[in-house]
């Protein structure tokens, strides 16, 4: 595929090597940061399976803490930040290094790196605001990693009926979605971060093309890992 | 000065022994191969001058017997091993008729609950007692673990016994001890700045003493004995 | 190039080693000065420590040391030495070292990810160094910091102490990932042409290998030290059984990691010890490529053994039976490993210098510890000796009569190609030759104590009437390990002043095949100005083509030989 090889051609060293993996060492590099990041995800969602399989009591019922439409919304926002991430990889792999050009005979612009990649940032940025506006709502409503605080709102509520808010491991169930909800807005962030560094320091100043765009494959590894492992979070954690 | 294993005092202590002298026999075994190989070695082949080296990659028939041979014995270990371990260790093989007491360890120490006079855990004429283990001899006896607080291990050398007693989890640990006399009970799971005095004493009593001592704490004698 | 951007914010792969090299050499000494004071309490239990007098009121009182400050010490002994010595020292150092030389590379993959790797490791040593300023001191859990205890400040009284372990582990993590991914990349990407994977030599592969273990390993760790940090200061019931949460779960996380990490601290050891005795030997190393599969035979089996840890926490006994097989069936690759480190030896041509000395003190120490460990993966068996003296003999004959020794020979053996000058000989043969008399009279006798039922990280064995006869024993080791300790400043002393003082190194002082030595001593920044050609393997002492010499270095080229073609589509970039 013409594409892959123009990358690679860019990636021939200054010196010649033992054939490799294939691909050329950043891209080498992430995926070996994502198999520990993997790692560390599998650690925090594996003890929330043993705790949640293993607790002495019922968890809460879906919807009855948190805030189920508003997170649907931002699982949505993050889709479309991985969308445009995708778009974004595919308009440098073109040359579209522009933010917007006008195309002939059409009402909507084409985008360019500089857009795709800008809507990315701003996607993941309003998916951690958002998640920053959630856990305040919450906190303030009473939920805390402790669990229901008392005297709040949540506890009373919780105090009424039992069952559907979990209350015997309502401790459990607070710690466990703060630390992995909490470590994953945290990666995003992360991603949000670099992005931004590589869109002030490469993507502006249009350091990037068609035969080396390895900064822009390489966070947009990245970035999908990091939706992939939310598709999982809101799944176990808000609709089961 | 101890150069072995506790004296045996119960009917676990047979069986892990002997696979204890077992084990030291093959380990020796290797290690004297080993060893005597090295020195052997070190002396044979010392460089000196006009010697060679022999040039050699290796032998993949020696790779096949000594990986052979040790997989061959760690299987076998593995299969005697793990008779022995269902045995001691199993929910069910905890023998119906053992005699059950509540051990519950704290920081940093053991009350230990005895089913009074109606010989049934659980019920009201229980009684606890501090850092004090009696047990008849030749009984076998059902130990229900408990914690208050952290991690303990309930561990009597003499019986090689030994059982982490987990909050939040009911653990029964079986024995039948076979020497009678006074023995020690450690903690062998670091539990906190006094785990290394988490220490009660243990008496092994013959049929007619235990039936007394039970009689004499279920009336009068009451309550904790000392701790130490 | 500034002082600074030279020496201290360096990206040379080197500097990065000697820069860990020095680092870990002083966490090695405070672990050290640990395990005095334990030594001091566990012979002379309640006896005012010699120069105990400095120590605050808090830790020891009149000189006496207190009850607390014991659980404290032996907790903090095997936290510094797992995670700031032996583990930098092995992989920090030579991982770093070791493989863009021992490759062909002009540096790692990520040369400035690798030097954020050290001050990472840096930061979180002094992090856990900072533990001991705190009030109430450093964790009292162990190295381990099992749950409950650790969980409840209440109950463990420690409080920032324990934010300070969790924090400098998740800080220790991160920079363990990122040395990792440079390992990982520059193995897979940077070799010179020429250098086939079985043309590697057995320190890489065992650094390589290592590599994979730590990136999947180290960041279970982290997952589990912030839950534990979390329950310890945000009120999370992850451990805390009273609010459904589970006290073994801690278990299982940190043995997850805990077993890996015991790979990860003999596997390059192994490593190393092959290149070194392959050339005192003057012969290849026998069964090269058994080798190979018994380093990741190893590696695998490593993943599903750690329940052993385990046995007597209560967990399902059939589990139990699962994690005995797997244990028992690891023990044969690393038997595999010393049948052939013996076969390299056989019919050789032996040369004592000061690496080969300790590789050969490593082969028959790390013996004596892979053995012992039968015993405890024998389930019954492990029974009495869980939890006692005798897994602390196991401990440090692998971790002492195995990764220290290898560190021993290592650290000569690379030396002049580190600093251009060698360490001075005869001071290292007394240093081995007293190391390894002290060292067996020291943790030899443990094994016996430990029969005899001696439970661990106990402040005052003589409490116990059982445990009253062994005491002398106790008190034998403590002089033992009183010597040990003080022979050591013989290594010291020798790693210090051979810098400035030392022979000047000649470019090949060992007479080795490896690729490091083509290049002079000290290494220069950039290591080859051209990429070198790889011609043949690793090992080829006292071949046939050698002519009269005894070795073949993998870059010679005869005139027999042809260069090798590099990869048509080179994937190796930065």
């Amino acid at each position: 595929m013409t594409h892959g090889t123009q990358v690679l051609d860019q990636m021939r060293p200054p010196y010649p090597a033992e054939p490799g993996a294939g691909v050329y060492s950043s891209k080498l590099g992430m995926w070996v940061f994502l198999a520990s990041d993997v790692m560390f995800f599998t650690a925090l969602i594996g003890s929330y399976i043993v705790l949640r399989f293993g607790a002495p009591g019922e968890w809460a019922k879906p919807g009855a803490v948190l805030n189920v439409p508003l997170t649907a919304v931002n699982t949505f926002l993050l889709i479309c930040s991985s969308v445009s991430m995708v778009k974004a990889y595919a308009a440098i792999q073109d040359g579209k290094k522009y933010f917007l050009r006008p195309v002939p005979g059409k009402l909507l612009r084409d985008g360019g790196l500089k857009f795709w990649l800008l809507v990315t940032m701003i996607c993941g940025a309003a998916f951690v605001s958002v998640q920053v506006v959630e856990y305040i709502k919450l906190v303030g409503h009473g939920f805390t990693p402790a669990g229901f605080r008392e005297g709040s709102l949540l506890a009373e509520h919780a105090a009424a009926d039992p069952i559907k808010y979990g209350v015997t491991v309502a401790g459990l169930y607070g710690s466990s979605f703060f630390t992995m909800t909490g470590f994953h807005g945290f990666h995003v962030t992360c991603g949000v971060i670099s992005m931004t560094y590589l869109y002030f320091t490469k993507v502006l100043p249009e350091k990037y093309s068609p035969q080396d765009y390895r900064g822009i494959e390489v966070i947009g590894l990245y970035w999908h890992f990091v939706d992939l492992v939310w598709i999982i979070l809101f799944t176990i954690v808000y609709l089961i | 000065m101890r150069w072995w294993l506790p004296d045996a005092g119960s009917t676990f202590a047979g069986p892990i022994d002997t696979m204890f002298l077992v084990i030291l026999i093959i380990t020796g075994i290797a290690l004297v191969l080993v060893e005597v190989g090295v020195v052997t070695f070190v002396i044979r082949y010392r460089a000196r001058p006009g010697r060679k080296a022999f040039y050699t990659h290796g032998s993949t028939r020696a790779e096949v017997i000594w990986t052979a041979i040790p997989a061959v014995t760690m299987v076998a270990l593995g299969l005697v091993s793990n008779h022995y371990w269902v045995l001691i260790k199993d929910k069910k093989s905890v023998p119906p008729n053992a005699y059950h007491i509540g051990v519950h360890a704290k920081q940093f120490e053991w009350q230990i609950t005895y089913p009074g006079p109606d010989g049934k855990l659980g019920t009201s004429d229980d009684f606890t007692v501090r850092n004090q283990l009696h047990v008849p001899v030749n009984e076998p006896v059902a130990a229900e673990l408990s914690s208050e607080d952290v991690i303990h291990s309930f561990f009597v050398p003499e019986w090689r016994l030994k059982q982490d007693a987990v909050p939040g989890m009911h653990i029964i640990a079986w024995f039948q001890a076979t020497k009678t006399g006074e023995f020690e009970l450690g903690c062998a799971e670091l539990c906190g700045m006094g785990h290394y005095k988490m220490r009660a004493r243990v008496f092994v009593h013959t049929p007619e003493e235990f039936k007394a001592w039970l009689t004499q704490q279920a009336t009068g004698g009451g309550g904790g004995g000392g701790s130490e | 190039m500034s002082f600074w951007r030279k020496y201290i914010f360096s990206t040379d792969h080197k500097i990065i080693g000697i820069q860990f090299l020095f680092v870990s050499l002083f966490f090695l000494l405070v672990g050290g000065l640990l395990a005095m004071q334990i030594r001091w309490q566990l012979g002379f239990p309640g006896k005012p420590m010699p120069g105990g007098g400095i120590l605050p009121e808090s830790m020891a009182s009149g000189g006496v040391i207190l009850p607390e400050y014991y659980v404290q010490l032996v907790s903090m002994h095997g936290t510094f030495m797992v995670f700031f010595a032996i583990m930098p020292l092995l992989v920090g150092v030579y991982a770093n070292f070791l493989i863009p030389l021992k490759l062909g590379a002009h540096d790692m993959a990520f040369p400035r990810i690798n030097m954020a790797s050290f001050w990472l490791a840096l930061l979180a040593g002094l992090i856990m160094t900072a533990s001991f300023f705190v009030p109430n001191g450093p964790i009292r859990s162990g190295w381990t910091n099992y749950a409950p205890l650790a969980a409840r400040p209440d109950l463990s009284g420690v409080t920032v102490g324990q934010m300070l372990w969790c924090i400098s582990i998740v800080v220790l993590g991160l920079s363990s990932v990122m040395g990792s991914l440079n390992y990982i990349t520059t193995v897979i990407n940077h070799r010179a042409p020429g250098m086939t994977w079985f043309r590697m030599p057995l320190s890489v592969w065992a650094l390589f290998i290592t590599a994979i273990l730590g990136v999947l390993a180290l960041p279970v760790l982290q997952g589990a030290a912030i839950m534990l940090l979390f329950d310890n200061v945000l009120g999370t019931h992850f451990f805390d059984p009273v609010a459904g949460g589970q006290a073994l779960l801690w278990q299982h996380l940190f043995w997850f990691f805990g077993h890996p990490e015991v790979y990860i601290l003999i596997l390059p050891a192994m490593g190393m010890v092959s290149d070194i005795i392959a050339n005192g030997s003057r012969k290849p190393i026998f069964g090269y490529h058994s080798m190979v599969f018994a380093i990741i035979g190893i590696a695998f089996l490593g993943w599903i053994v750690w329940g052993h840890h385990m046995f007597m926490s209560g967990m399902n006994p059939t589990l139990g039976s699962t994690f005995m097989v797997s244990t028992l069936l690891i023990a044969v690759p690393s038997a595999v490993k010393v049948f052939n480190w013996l076969g390299t030896m056989w019919r050789g041509n032996l040369h004592f210098h000061v690496p080969m000395l300790n590789a050969i003190g490593f082969v028959s120490m790390f013996t004596i510890g892979g053995l012992s460990g039968i015993f405890m993966a024998a389930t019954p068996v492990d029974i009495p000796i869980h939890d006692t003296q005798f897994i602390v003999a196991h401990i440090h004959y692998v971790l002492f009569g195995g990764s220290l020794f290898a560190l021993f020979a290592a650290i000569p053996y690379w030396y002049p190609k580190m600093f251009g000058r060698m360490m001075h000989e005869g001071i290292g043969k007394l240093h081995f030759g007293l190391t390894f008399l002290f060292y067996n009279l020291t943790f030899f006798p443990m094994h016996i104590i430990g029969m005899g039922g001696q439970m661990r990280r106990i402040y005052d064995p003589t409490i116990y009437d059982f445990l009253k006869p062994q005491q002398p024993l106790n008190v034998f080791i403590s002089y033992a390990a009183f010597a040990l300790f003080a022979v050591q400043a013989l290594f010291l002393f020798n790693f210090l002043w051979s810098l400035k003082f030392g022979k000047k190194a000649p470019q090949n002082p060992w007479n080795d095949n490896g690729m490091e030595w083509s290049l002079s001593n000290p290494a220069p920044h950039g290591n080859w100005e051209r990429t070198p050609n790889v011609y043949r393997g690793p090992y080829e002492f006292s071949s046939p083509e050698a002519g009269d010499k005894d070795f073949l270095p993998q870059f010679m080229k005869l005139p027999t030989d042809r260069d090798p073609v590099p990869a048509p589509v080179p994937a190796a970039g930065h």
